[in-house]
């Protein structure tokens, strides 16, 4: 918990630092955070390679880990048709279609302005994208800094659940120190799946 | 995503063959060190990136709605499948 709190304050103190222009440095052009996040990836594969029972966790994986992304899936959508009676001018298709980012915020905003543009006009398909982008990014953000409290009283899945696609990248280290080293294989191949899936279920509920 | 799945690999391999060196055993400092470093700079080009700071106030609370009901609805969800399928399983191979 003290853990995420300190990645919280950093985090913070990040998004204060950007809002205040003084640092005349792009960090979006420079692409930073994704070379960050392959020295991540390294030092997850390092951990993961040189720890004792590498082959147990490897062996131990069962079909039956299937059901984590769908649990994912039929989770994240039957709620966001739920959040849809809280937000009155969006329809229930626009909310699972947000919903269906699955914290994968860059590319759902994207495809969520580019499929609405042609029903909703191209106002309302940047307010959507927009809200698409802010909710993946708070689901990403509850699912990194929730990771001890999910753990800890929904089990050790939870975490892979509410990390979405992030559970193979950003998430993943958090879900190795709370949920175990043999959840590794799991959040990885949930992630994946995941992924894949964004572009599917975007569209599908954008057309609806 | 192939790119960072490629770079996990390549680090199980180098993880494999020098896991008897002392260094190996670091690594769980680098990577808190590592994820605060990333939250900070994701933070930073979330901070200035105007379309998302301009539009919090008014988008920020429907937004807030379906990240909270989506990471409840997967949480809840995960959870039942960790006490229908994984659960019982365990139980009896202890018994």
């Amino acid at each position: 918990m003290k853990g995420s709190i300190i990645v919280l304050l950093f985090f913070i103190a990040g998004c204060i630092l950007g809002t205040l222009d003084i640092i005349p440095f792009d960090v979006q052009e420079s692409n930073m955070s994704m070379y960050i996040l392959y020295a991540l990836m390294l030092q997850v594969g390092l951990s993961l390679g040189s720890s004792n029972n590498l082959k147990s966790i490897i062996k131990d994986f069962k079909p039956k880990y299937l059901l984590i992304p769908i649990a994912t899936v039929s989770g994240t959508l039957l709620f966001s048709a739920f959040a849809s009676l809280l937000l009155s001018q969006w329809s229930i298709f626009d909310c699972m279609a947000v919903g269906s980012g699955f914290a994968y915020y860059s590319l759902s905003s994207i495809l969520i302005t580019q499929f609405k543009e042609a029903s909703l006009g191209v106002q309302l398909a940047t307010e959507l994208g927009t809200i698409a982008l802010l909710a993946n990014i708070f689901r990403e953000m509850m699912a990194l800094l929730g990771t001890p409290l999910l753990a800890k009283y929904f089990g050790k899945l939870a975490p892979i659940s509410a990390a979405g696609v992030n559970s193979m990248d950003v998430v993943l280290p958090m879900i190795t120190k709370y949920s175990g080293k043999d959840m590794i294989p799991v959040a990885i191949f949930h992630g994946i799946l995941i992924d894949l899936s964004v572009p599917f279920f975007v569209s599908l509920f954008c057309r609806l | 995503m192939f790119t960072i799945i490629g770079i996990m690999f390549t680090g199980i391999v180098l993880g494999y063959i020098f896991r008897d060196m002392s260094f190996i055993k670091n690594t769980e400092k680098t990577i808190s060190f590592t994820i605060i470093l990333l939250l900070f700079i994701m933070g930073f080009s979330i901070g200035s990136n105007d379309r998302i700071i301009d539009n919090l106030g008014t988008f920020g609370w429907q937004a807030a709605i379906i990240a909270c009901s989506t990471t409840c609805g997967s949480t809840l969800a995960a959870w039942m499948v960790l006490t229908l399928f994984f659960k019982r399983k365990e139980g009896e191979n202890e018994r």
